[in-house]
């Protein structure tokens, strides 16, 4: 192929303006259109080693499904891309491409690179606009599997076990599935829409979903056992880490996952009309500065009783672990960040959070993480008055799952462990994977688990016929 | 979708449901709850299991009216569906053979009273319940109650049947007659349960009390139903409900359950505006 010119500029996704945006939940980016899409896919180099492909968690073939863009094969360059990703729509919107398949783009070194996540999700879209093709499913092996979660892990997992021919059956604890693509994941960046119509493709290729099922209460994971020949546990993280200080338990304060699942899963936005309220007053602050915090930071920007939302970090803008379109984006529709604070205290009026001491930081020697540590300012203590604050600083897997199942080994944060290589636990027939095993991680990554264990599971089957 | 195959009402504002759930129902331990979402617009609400027939496949709930969700669960009658439940969550009641046991219960603290109470006599201890109401009227499942117990004791605040008095005065009166109490368990508004502990203390009795603090998703995953016991903050949907009712920081308690009273209320009108007619009239 003749060598291609450098584009340095990006085609720019077309996004809604700030002030009207967050008048409500509706997707902020709108997307490209076929004839972007094709003018920005012009824009790849084809690069034969494609540094972008490996730097992908799941090796999506980067340059074929763009070039299948450029040549206005939409259905073909999503059927491209789903060989490794099953979720292009989603994951086109919420990977942290800056760090994975963008950061390593060759366009990037000169310019601004490829827009592969918007390519994907566009992608994704069209082909999912005009009906998927119904997939070939194998013959049936007779064998039945559990999946528990329905996360991105857990549809990974089940959307490759049923492809194999196994009977699946999702077991979800909420009373709607997706995990924290709809509990988490606010519509403003990932309309439901989206989650909902790719778990109708996948129960209508044959994967049963029962919801309200909490395995380890509803049954256990040894009950599973008995009906179904392997467990797969993508059940995630959803444990919340609090900051152990004064006036922790006021009124007012909350962690992210009890706002956002208020606010988001429960559609509080809507209030009264829905019945689950929240409750803000004018000022909230969130404390964090992951993508979890911004999330919380955008949604509570369109709540109709906020006014003005803080982001109270104590590293510096530069170490944020948020992605920088996340960080972009909740500055442009206002939200105000207190970088290089710390809060050491809630301060409470009649049972009712009234403010935030905080202490001003500085950064000394980098830490582990290779970040530069902050060490706070002694006499720097100062307040921030609020009416609600948001603890978003992170989460564990949820013990609920594995409780009382004495072979299945934890780690020190409560991580399922796992054998890397088939993600079988120690109790045999059950694997694990996603954020379970992981901490916290992404929603492609937790994808990649499910489909190791999909195989990982497909072996052991086969194995102890 | 679970169907309810019962209603009735027990009394003003307390309505008792047998609803359709069979994997719950087999699984079910005294102490123990589900979340229900009445309508696709609804919140989740705990609510115990009061009982349980695994046979049939159903459990029994028992519903206070005290605001939108529980008005307009009330509405719902025999043959209409509850849009989801799910369970059961909780850690189930630490039962043992203590000897003689007192279950004291008001209002809503009756469901766990109920069938913690089967449990605890399961076990051989010897039961008694104080169960305490405002005014005659408002009596119910003493029937049920005397059944489980050996002995039951009524107080009515206005004495218009049974002992005239609120529980602590009924248990203290056992105190003070010198009867060997074990253990007391307790369940209901959170005055009264954190009067029973601050008398029990006194005397030294182990006691528990199963708490009701708001909930959302009842698997530990949002920290809404946090406590302190003992200093320590426990989410109570997965390290309880019941804890030692001698460390719970009660007052805590009580100013996190007026945390939405603004938006309840505001809820609760717009409820009777469009269901007049209905209970939210
Ligand atoms: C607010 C927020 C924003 C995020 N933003 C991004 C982003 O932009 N990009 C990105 O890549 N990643 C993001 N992440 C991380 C990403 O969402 C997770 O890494 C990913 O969802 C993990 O997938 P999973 O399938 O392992 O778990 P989850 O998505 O957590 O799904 C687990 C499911 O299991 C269910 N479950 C749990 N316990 C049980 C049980 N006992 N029985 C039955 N079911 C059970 C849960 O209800 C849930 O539905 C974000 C996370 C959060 C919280
Ligand atoms: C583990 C557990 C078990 C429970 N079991 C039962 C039961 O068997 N039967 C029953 O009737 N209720 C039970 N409750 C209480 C029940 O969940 C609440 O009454 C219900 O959520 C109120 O919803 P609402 O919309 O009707 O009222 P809201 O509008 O939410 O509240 C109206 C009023 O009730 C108070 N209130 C709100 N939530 C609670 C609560 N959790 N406990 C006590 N008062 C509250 C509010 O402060 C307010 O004053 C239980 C609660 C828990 C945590
Ligand atoms: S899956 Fe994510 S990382 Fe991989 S190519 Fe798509 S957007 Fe990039
Ligand atoms: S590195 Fe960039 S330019 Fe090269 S193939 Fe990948 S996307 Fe195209
Ligand atoms: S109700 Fe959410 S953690 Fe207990």
């Amino acid at each position: 192929m003749a060598k291609r010119e450098i584009i340095k500029e990006r085609v720019p996704v077309p996004e809604r303006d700030p002030k009207e945006r967050i008048r409500d939940f509706r997707e902020v980016k709108l997307g490209y259109t076929p004839q972007l899409a094709m003018e920005e896919a012009k824009r790849c180099l084809q690069c034969p080693h494609s540094p972008c492909v490996k730097a992908c968690p799941v090796n999506v073939p980067i340059p074929q499904f763009i070039k299948l863009i450029e040549e206005g094969k939409f259905v073909e360059a999503a059927r491209k891309i789903k060989e490794e990703n099953i979720l292009p729509s989603v994951c086109g919107r919420v990977c942290p491409q800056e760090i994975q398949c963008e950061g390593a783009c060759v366009v990037g070194k000169v310019g601004t690179p490829v827009a592969i996540g918007a390519l994907e999700a566009f992608a994704g879209d069209h082909e999912a606009s005009i009906g998927y093709e119904k997939i070939e499913i194998k013959k049936k092996t007779g064998k039945r599997v559990a999946v528990v979660g329905s996360g991105p892990a857990g549809i990974a997992c089940a959307a490759d076990l049923i492809k194999m021919g196994y009977e699946v059956t999702i077991f979800e604890a909420l009373h709607q599935p997706g995990g924290v693509l709809v509990y988490g994941i606010p519509e403003f960046r990932l309309p439901n829409e989206i989650v909902e119509r790719e778990l109708r493709f996948l129960q209508d290729m044959g994967v049963k979903i029962e919801l309200n099922f909490i395995v380890g209460k509803t049954k256990t994971i040894y009950e599973l056992l008995e009906e179904f020949d392997a467990v797969f546990i993508g059940s995630g993280a959803g444990l919340p880490y609090m900051l152990n200080i004064e006036g922790l338990n006021l009124n007012g304060v909350y962690s992210a996952n009890e706002f956002l699942t208020r606010v988001i899963f429960m559609q509080g936005y809507k209030f009264p009309e829905v019945d689950t309220p929240v409750y803000t007053g004018k000022r909230l602050a969130v404390i964090g500065g992951g993508n979890t915090a911004m999330d919380v930071a955008r949604t509570a920007k369109r709540l109709k009783d906020v006014e003005e939302v803080f982001v109270i970090y104590r590293r510096s803008k530069e170490e944020m672990p948020a992605r920088i379109e996340e960080v972009k984006h909740a500055e442009e529709e206002g939200v105000v960040f207190k970088t290089l604070t710390n809060p050491v205290r809630f301060v409470g009026e009649n049972g009712w959070i009234k403010g935030i001491e905080c202490v001003k930081m500085k950064l000394g020697e980098p830490d582990e993480s290779g970040r530069r540590r902050p060490i706070p300012v002694e006499g720097s203590e100062f307040i921030i008055e609020v009416d609600s604050v948001v603890m978003a600083i992170g989460q564990g897997p949820n013990p609920v799952v594995v409780d009382g199942v004495k072979e299945i080994k934890r780690g020190k944060k409560g991580e399922v462990l796992v054998d890397p290589e088939t993600l079988m636990t120690d109790l045999p027939g059950v694997f694990a994977g996603g954020d379970v095993i992981r901490g916290g991680s992404t929603v492609i990554v937790a994808m990649g688990d499910g489909r190791r264990a999909a195989k990982g599971i497909d072996r052991y089957l086969k194995e102890k016929n | 979708m679970f169907q309810i195959l019962k209603k009735k009402e027990l009394a003003e504002n307390v309505d008792e449901f047998v609803v359709r759930a069979p994997l719950i129902a087999k699984k079910a331990k005294p102490g123990q709850f589900v979340i229900v979402r009445v309508t696709a617009k609804g919140e989740r609400i705990p609510l115990t299991i009061a009982d349980k027939d695994p046979e049939d496949g159903t459990i029994t709930l028992m519903v206070q009216r005290v605001g939108k969700s529980t008005f307009h669960m009330s509405c719902f009658d025999e043959g209409n569906s509850l849009r989801d439940v799910v369970g059961p969550l909780g850690r189930p009641t630490e039962i043992k053979k203590w000897g003689h046991v007192v279950a004291v219960g008001g209002g809503l603290g009756l469901a766990p009273i109920h069938h913690i109470a089967l449990g605890v006599k399961e076990a051989g201890n010897r039961l008694t319940t104080i169960m305490g109401f405002r005014r005659k009227d408002l009596i119910f499942w003493e029937d049920k109650m005397s059944v489980v117990s050996d002995r039951v004791i009524v107080t009515t605040n206005d004495g218009s049947y049974g002992m005239k008095g609120l529980v602590t005065d009924a248990l203290l009166n056992l105190i003070e007659k010198e009867e060997k109490i074990d253990r007391v368990i307790c369940a209901g508004p959170v005055p009264m349960m954190k009067a029973v502990a601050e008398l029990t203390k006194d005397y030294g009795i182990p006691t528990i009390a199963s708490l009701n603090p708001i909930m959302v998703d009842g698997t530990g995953m949002c920290g809404a139903c946090r406590v302190t016991v003992g200093g320590e903050v426990k989410f109570a949907c997965v390290d309880g409900p019941e804890f030692d009712a001698h460390q719970i920081d009660f007052d805590e308690l009580m100013n996190r359950l007026r945390m939405f009273k603004d938006k309840e209320e505001l809820a609760m009108r717009e409820f009777q505006r469009k269901h007049c007619g209905c209970r939210g009239s």
